[in-house]
């Protein structure tokens, strides 16, 4: 096998890269990667043993000195494998889409959230209620992350608001590329709130950025107080932390304090709002934080828009005296 | 089991190093993994043998660099070890901590022929 292309190996090119070597002979051979090499030799190899040369030049020699010194003739100086830098991060591609949806969502004012939690923990009702809530004020829209089924997307469009229901299949997590084209079919309107329901799972959504503005983590008092220690990444990760169901406080043993306790020991800084979706109980404020987050978001495209008008300015005047 | 999000996210990186340096197959692959990136190592090496199989990467070895938990605790003004995020400083018990090393997943090194 010629190791300078690999030539005769299974076929893991990349298909349209031209490649050309020369043999020791000083035949100057060239060839597209993904063609099956099936082509005949015009040169005469010289070799002292004999061997089948069942196809081009990926000799069977059975002979692993005899290969290396064929090979070492083949291409002079190469090693056989060497080491490589790469450098990159394992999420890189993740994160320059969720970047790019960042991007473009402050391009158009839309302020979005991630919602995490356990499932259970009332992200749905949740929704609906905020989007009731909202209603004549700020346009929502909703993309719903689960792994099966439409039923959360179908519980949010029966409020009116735009939903898009992203099935993740065998997958824990939203990742950026579903956002990305779950934007490309939901186009919320411009200085809308967008709300991404992700998975309910604690651990995996975690490592995801999806390009929102804020991860929004959400613990019910039905669930076990500790849960922020337990799941320290979530915690860590969410910059507001509502604690939900807190109409049910009286009828469960779930430890308010502690609960806040556990959630500024992984995050000092966690901003923390009590609500009870089902009451509305603790609604005024989560509303206000929302508007503020909107109001933000507008705020800063409209900052945008006057260097936005520059740039497009510039690209009238270079088309007008481009050719 | 976000390791199979990750291998592939690997994968990716390593097809794109290796093209780039013309290889025909990848023998061995060098991560830095941080003792606080909820990476599961053996999930993390089963995935990565399953979604390498039948491209350029299959077989290949990985070799995982453990990198630990460091924090900076600002009541004490120094670094110090932590196991995963939530743990109090060692010396003064505070919780005021930033993570300054141990949530990295990096590809690093490839070796390929």
């Amino acid at each position: 096998m010629c190791i300078t292309c690999g030539c005769g190996s299974d076929g893991s090119h990349v298909e349209g890269d031209v490649h050309e070597h020369v043999h020791a002979d000083g035949t100057v051979h060239t060839h597209a990667h993904g063609q099956g090499h099936g082509h005949e030799h015009e040169h005469e190899h010289e070799h002292e043993h004999e061997h089948e040369h069942g196809h081009g030049h990926g000799h069977d020699h059975g002979d692993a000195a005899a290969a290396a010194a064929l090979g070492a003739a083949h291409a002079p100086g190469i090693a056989p494998s060497r080491r490589v830098q790469i450098e990159q991060d394992i999420l890189a591609r993740n994160d320059a889409i969720a970047a790019a949806n960042r991007q473009r969502l402050a391009d158009r004012g839309i302020f979005a959230l991630n919602l995490v939690s356990s499932p259970g923990s009332g992200k749905t009702t949740l929704l609906v209620k905020t989007i009731e809530a909202l209603q004549g004020r700020i346009h929502a829209a909703v993309i719903e992350g689960d792994q099966q089924t439409s039923r959360d997307a179908d519980r949010i469009r029966a409020t009116g608001a735009p939903a898009i229901q992203v099935n993740t299949g065998k997958g824990c997590h939203l990742d950026a590329d579903m956002v990305r084209r779950a934007l490309d079919r939901l186009a919320p309107a411009d200085g809308s709130l967008l709300l991404i329901e992700n998975v309910g799972n604690l651990v995996c959504p975690a490592a995801f950025d999806l390009g929102e503005a804020h991860k929004v983590v959400i613990l019910s008092v039905t669930e076990g107080e500790d849960k922020p220690i337990k799941y320290p990444d979530m915690f860590h990760a969410a910059d507001l932390l509502l604690i939900n169901k807190t109409d049910l406080l009286p009828y469960v043993d779930f430890d308010v304090d502690a609960a806040i306790g556990f959630a500024r020991r992984v995050r000092p800084d966690i901003e923390i709002l009590r609500v009870s979706a089902t009451t509305g109980e603790g609604f005024g404020a989560w509303l206000d934080w929302l508007e503020r987050g909107v109001a933000a978001a507008r705020g800063q495209r409209n900052d945008n828009v006057e260097a936005l008008r520059r740039r497009v300015a510039e690209l009238e005047a270079a088309l007008g005296t481009g050719t | 089991m976000h390791e199979m999000s990750l291998a592939e996210g690997m994968l990716q990186l390593v097809e794109d190093g290796a093209r780039r340096h013309d290889a025909r197959a990848v023998k061995a692959v060098w991560l830095e993994i941080g003792a606080l990136a909820q990476v599961e190592i053996e999930a993390l090496r089963f995935c990565y043998d399953a979604v390498t199989r039948g491209t350029l990467a299959e077989g290949s070895r990985l070799e995982i660099v453990d990198r630990p938990g460091l924090a900076w605790c600002m009541p004490c003004g120094t670094q110090v070890p932590i196991e995963r995020r939530g743990d109090a400083c060692p010396h003064c018990g505070s919780h005021q901590l930033q993570v300054v090393q141990g949530d990295e997943m990096r590809v690093t090194e490839i070796e390929v022929a």
